[in-house]
């Protein structure tokens, strides 16, 4: 419980050094998974090891979000006038870059001959 | 120990991280539970429950946002190593990751600059502009770097921080509904589109549903911070 955690902190620590270090364009936790990924792909073990506390932060990853949730609420009136406009601009745009970004994925998938995955069914949504 | 009257209490309570700690983890599990109950609805996000909950009482007991971020904190630092976590799924993941390439680059280039393009185009349409326009050009990426950039190209980095939560819960709460008019089937595909539009809130979402989604979702999001730094500044002065 504890090593893994360690582990964690000094891929971010090492991530956050180098982009401030080098003046780099990617947030230093962002950095720090590519670095983790990379110590995985070396040494397999690393990766058996850290994976059960993994799984268990990115399952309860919505509970990281919701300090910054509470901010934007307690906040809205940095929102201003434009508010209601800001809001049609967020939902439409947000839905053209899914649009856009996930169409793009299965026409060039099926352009490389890459046979899909059957989905399982979701959990009735 | 002689007890103490309620009021004191409080004022000890309202002081201390202890307080608004406990609180963010009890709304948390009340809105997790509550999605769980829906059978995991998108409209019944678990964040944007805890959200209303612990807003609604702090502006009942008139706390200030900087008090309750002294408890929250805790939690919210938890963000820098889960995102690190996020190499265990692409480790997992790798193989398949290998297979499509290609589409993710192409996937991750349309996201990227839809996202871009349409929120300062739309904002454009609807008379928005100034650094309120600018603080936009951001919004799909991760908080820390969508800052970043603000500041950059001179939007206003509060604004930014705020659009970018929202887009993060727009994305979550409309990914399965438009996923399912579209009939897409792909858990590659849909992970990593509400990754790329939708960064940490999109990728929390996706791990809800489902594993592979979760770990797409995390590529996605890594990739559009690294691009969107790139592209924004580029794509803002174009659209000027």
């Amino acid at each position: 419980m504890i090593l893994p955690i360690a582990i964690l902190l000094v891929c971010q620590l090492i991530g956050e050094s180098l982009t401030r270090g080098l003046g780099l364009p990617v947030p230093g936790p962002v950095l720090g998974m590519a670095l983790l990924l990379a110590a995985c792909l070396v040494a397999p073990r690393l990766a058996a090891r850290v994976m059960p506390t993994a799984q268990g932060i990115l399952a309860h990853l919505s509970l990281l979000f919701v300090p910054a949730g509470v901010g934007v609420i307690s906040h809205l009136d940095v929102l201003g006038g434009a508010g209601p406009a800001l809001l049609l601009v967020l939902v439409t745009s947000t839905a053209l870059a899914l649009i856009a970004s996930v169409l793009t994925f299965v026409v060039i998938a099926e352009l490389c001959g890459d046979t899909v995955t059957p989905a399982p069914e979701e959990p009735s949504s | 120990m002689t007890p103490l009257p309620f009021p004191e209490i409080w004022s000890y309570l309202s002081r201390e991280p202890l307080l608004w700690l406990t609180a963010t983890l009890f709304a948390y599990l009340i809105g997790d539970g509550l999605s769980r109950r829906a059978g995991r609805n998108p409209l019944v996000n678990p964040v944007l429950v805890a959200m209303f909950l612990l807003g609604t009482l702090l502006w009942m007991t008139r706390t200030p946002y900087s008090t309750y971020f002294e408890g929250a904190q805790f939690v919210h630092f938890m963000l820098g190593p889960a995102t690190v976590a996020l190499a265990l799924p692409l480790y997992a993941n790798r193989a398949q990751i290998r297979r499509v390439l290609l589409p993710m680059l192409a996937a991750l280039m349309a996201g990227s600059v839809t996202a871009i393009i349409s929120a300062l185009g739309i904002a454009t349409v609807l008379g928005i502009d100034g650094p309120v326009w600018l603080s936009l050009a951001p919004k799909s990426t991760t908080a820390p770097v969508a800052i970043g950039i603000a500041e950059q190209i001179g939007g206003l980095p509060t604004l930014t921080a705020a659009l970018v939560i929202l887009t993060g819960i727009i994305g979550a709460v409309i990914v399965t509904p438009l996923m399912r008019l579209m009939r897409i089937k792909d858990w590659r595909a849909r992970g990593f589109a509400v990754g790329v539009a939708a960064h940490g809130i999109g990728t929390a979402r996706a791990f809800q549903v489902n594993d592979t989604a979760g770990a797409f979702a995390g590529i996605g999001m890594g990739l559009n911070a690294m691009l969107t730094a790139i592209l924004a500044p580029y794509l803002v002065s174009l659209m000027l």
